[in-house]
């Protein structure tokens, strides 16, 4: 298999320019790179999800170019995506065969079906009641599951976007070692992960991109971590904002022990154990690769999980604990959430309306609404943001993606927050808007506001950050202060290696 | 010019629901069956029939902004109607407790089937479904699934009749020199009411934010189960209100009326262009909707069209008002 001068844009943007990888039969390949390096990209564009790209893909010698999901199953491609394609109230069986279930005049053959689906099961070693729905087994079993469908549609490249985010230490044993199997018959593996700990043990050869752009690829013996981390980060960090000038004050919020259960006390914690302090004026930042759970534990202080937490939470060295967003809006919190379009605005409602939408109880007392009251107080929270807007009352989803978030923002400076949480605040917003953005935090910690500051960014992660804690599966393992801070360290503490200052 | 003006016209839901009733407006100018669309009886009776609906449609706005539906207001309007038939018929109740008595039902009703897709989130389709059926067996219960009348049954089995109440011979009377009915005067009251919790207190713009995009609306410390708990009891209320003004309209309480009002109400907020969706729409646009669906039905009528064809020409006039109101969204 091989891919040569993949470039790939969306819109304007750019996010792979000539992008080579090649993978062998029998090898695992790792696929490494920051959050945003064109990863899942390129294998979108390997199954066949993005058809519009330059360059080219061979499969044993003979060009091709999936234009389908479906085509690119039939050139022997499987994908197993990170959230799992199975449907969960079909059964086992069903899902094997989904698109080919085996049938004679449009009826099912039954027997036959659930034969040829334990046969695949049993080359993984597994025994399972396959006419059970699949929401009855664990994610790991799903996980194999997916894997028996790919072995099933002869798949001779198996494509792994971070199979182990979900599982638990034996459940990754198991993967492996079948991992081991599926290379000695020959299959190429690729594989996307996070986890240093995991290319250690695995890969055959490791491709790095940063930045849509191909890095190197080498064996797995000659790239040891440090160098691996150099290539993954490597990029002239230079002064490309000016740094801020700190602010420090008293201790504004203080975590202990502080545990998210985001999806029930029965499952893994999204966030463990975690104890961190941020002081007013101060910008915490808080580092990680996707999965760290910081966007969780931002959510649990917050109250957005309800009652699903543990551990305390200190505010003015006063113990709070919020069960509901509007307790924590209350109490000055602010949270403004990484997806702007599906947490953060109400797209069918004006820019007043989203703008004084967390402050609208002071602003409506007695229960009736003032609306020239409204249309001041956004007006003083929005004009330093520069909307490019024709009126304060268009809808919030005729915006471009800087206004959103200006508007975003706006709506939390409205309720004039002591401690803020920020939750990736340039995402996919151009380049001036992001300028503006890190002006505001300056002005916002001069003025005493605390802050958590969640980017998949490094360099706007080094910049803003006054101190930085890094975040792997749930747990600290590393916090930094801003001089001792570089991108080799936190990326390392990011893919799991634990150290301290 | 021309054009220019269409197009800022059709530019927004309201301009686009003007429109439709302006057609169906010259349309019963044209089709004016020899004059009787221009006599001012026929305008007192429309609006006087599409009031009740009307005033439904006011409720199911507010929970529709809210981004869910309620099914139960047609089954509300008969448990309201015979309970104010009881109470003012059988037991003598004055109107001053009738009133309130029959309100509380069914704000009751409408507060159950918030709880329940609020708070124990069930479907708002499936939870008002079954308040839907229940209030229709409360009423039949209430009845003794019979129409409650001024023939009231002897303790021997024979009738004997009693005066209509005075409260609803107030409410079926006309005003201004016989030239408006009482209850399109109560509907309008429903109007400016739902028009001011949705467009003047907190609690609509609460509303519209649950509707246009619930978890953003919580994350921005809306309080969202207590805020859709109370638009499901305002749609109970406005129905009750509804099944009140049928009573006195019918001088009975009839346990099988209000069946399939709450379809009527619903297509007129839709026809007025309030998203089903939820989080787009509003008072005004409901107004206008009631209006166009009212005068629809009674050009049709008085055009002596049979009611076979007056139903499928409603029905193929509701697709095509909403497909202008989502074209224009796009």
């Amino acid at each position: 298999m091989r891919l040569t001068g993949i470039t790939k844009r969306f819109g304007p943007v750019t996010v792979l320019r000539d992008v080579q990888f090649e993978g062998r039969a029998g090898e695992v390949h790792v696929l490494a790179g920051e959050n945003g390096a064109g990863k899942s990209t390129l294998i979108k564009i390997l199954a066949g999800i993005h058809s519009d790209f330059q360059g080219g893909i061979e499969l044993d010698g003979r060009p091709v170019r999936p234009r389908s999901p479906l085509e690119a199953n039939a050139l022997g491609v499987a994908v197993i995506h990170q959230e799992l394609s199975l449907i969960g109230p079909m059964s086992v069986a069903d899902n094997i065969f989904l698109g080919r279930t085996p049938s004679r005049a449009g009826f099912v053959q039954e027997a036959k079906q659930r034969d040829a689906a334990r046969h695949w099961l049993r080359q993984l070693g597994l025994e399972l009641d396959v006419s059970q729905p699949v929401e009855r087994f664990p994610v790991a079993t799903r996980q194999l599951i997916e894997i028996a469908k790919a072995l099933s549609q002869n798949a001779r490249v198996i494509v792994m976007d971070e199979p182990t985010s979900a599982l638990n230490a034996p459940e990754v044993h198991t993967l492996f070692t079948l991992i081991q199997s599926l290379k000695q018959r020959g299959c190429c593996l690729i594989y996307i992960t996070h986890k240093m700990e995991e290319i250690e043990r695995i890969a055959d050869r490791v491709t790095v991109l940063r930045d849509g752009q191909w890095v190197g690829t080498a064996s797995a013996a000659e790239l040891p971590a440090p160098k691996l981390i150099q290539w993954m980060v490597g990029r002239d960090l230079g002064e490309q904002f000016p740094r801020r000038t700190q602010h420090l004050g008293a201790e504004r919020m203080r975590l202990e022990n502080f545990s998210v259960f985001s999806s029930g006390f029965s499952s893994r914690p999204a966030a463990a154990g975690v104890s961190l302090s941020v002081r007013a004026g101060e910008v915490l930042g808080l580092g990680g690769l996707q999965g760290s759970g910081a966007s969780e534990l931002l959510l649990g202080l917050f109250g957005a999980y309800g009652t699903a937490t543990r551990g305390r939470m200190f505010l003015e060295n006063t113990e709070r604990r919020f069960t509901a967003p509007r307790q924590a809006i209350e109490a000055g919190v602010a949270l403004l959430t990484n997806d702007r379009t599906a947490t953060g605005l109400v797209l069918s409602l004006s820019i007043i309306a989203n703008a004084t939408l967390a402050g609208l109880r002071p602003l409506s007392p007695g229960g009736w609404r003032r609306p020239v009251r409204e249309r001041q107080a956004a007006e003083v929270t929005t004009a330093p943001m520069r909307l490019r807007t024709a009126s304060l009352e268009s809808e919030v989803g005729a915006l471009s993606g800087g206004n959103q978030q200006k508007v975003a923002l706006a709506k939390w400076l409205q309720i004039r927050p002591r401690l803020l949480l920020l939750d990736e605040p340039t995402r996919g917003i151009d380049i001036a808007a992001k300028r503006e953005i890190y002006q505001w935090v300056e002005q916002w910690t001069a003025a005493g506001i605390a802050i958590l500051l969640i980017t998949s960014e490094m360099p706007e992660l080094l910049t803003l950050s006054d101190r930085i804690a890094v975040l792997h599966r749930g747990r600290v393992t590393a916090e930094f202060s801003r001089d001792k801070a570089n991108p080799e360290s936190i990326l390392a503490a990011a893919m799991g290696q634990t150290e301290c200052e | 010019m021309k054009f220019s003006f269409w197009k800022s016209a059709l530019a927004s839901p309201a301009g686009r629901a003007f429109l439709a009733l302006l057609l169906v407006l010259i349309a019963g100018a044209i089709f004016n069956a020899n004059g009787a669309f221009f006599k001012i009886g026929t305008h007192r009776d429309t609006l006087r029939q599409a009031s009740v609906y009307g005033m439904l449609a006011c409720g199911i706005t507010l929970v529709i902004v809210s981004g869910g539906i309620d099914l139960a207001v047609g089954s509300l309007v008969a448990l309201a109607a015979v309970c104010a038939a009881k109470m003012a018929i059988h037991w003598n109740w004055p109107w001053w407790e009738v009133v309130p008595a029959c309100l509380a039902v069914g704000t009751l009703c409408g507060t159950v089937s918030g709880w329940v897709t609020a708070s124990l989130r069930v479907q708002p389709f499936i939870a008002t479904l079954s308040m839907m059926v229940l209030a229709r067996g409360l009423a039949k219960y209430a009845s003794g699934g019979m129409k409650v009348s001024t023939a009231v049954q002897n303790s021997d089995g024979t009738y004997h009749y009693v005066e209509v109440p005075a409260l609803f011979r107030a409410i079926d009377h006309r005003v201004l020199g016989g030239n408006l009915s009482v209850v399109t005067v109560i509907f309008l009251f429903c109007v400016a009411l739902a028009w001011l919790a949705l467009s003047r207190h907190r609690w609509g713009r609460y509303l519209y934010a649950i509707g246009g995009n619930e978890e953003a609306a919580r994350l921005s410390g809306v309080p969202v189960v207590a805020a859709k708990i109370c638009a499901y009891a305002a749609s109970g209320l406005f129905a009750a209100v509804a099944g009140l003004c049928q009573a006195a309209q019918e001088q009975q309480g009839d346990p099988e009326a209000g069946s399939g009002y709450e379809l009527t109400a619903i297509a007129m907020v839709v026809i007025g262009g309030t998203s089903l969706m939820g989080g787009r729409g509003g008072i005004g646009l409901t107004l206008l909707g009631v209006l166009t669906i009212g005068y629809l039905d009674k050009i049709l009528s008085i055009n002596a069209v049979p009611e076979a064809g007056r139903l499928v020409l409603t029905g193929i006039i509701i697709v095509a008002a909403v497909l202008t109101q989502r074209r224009g969204r796009t």
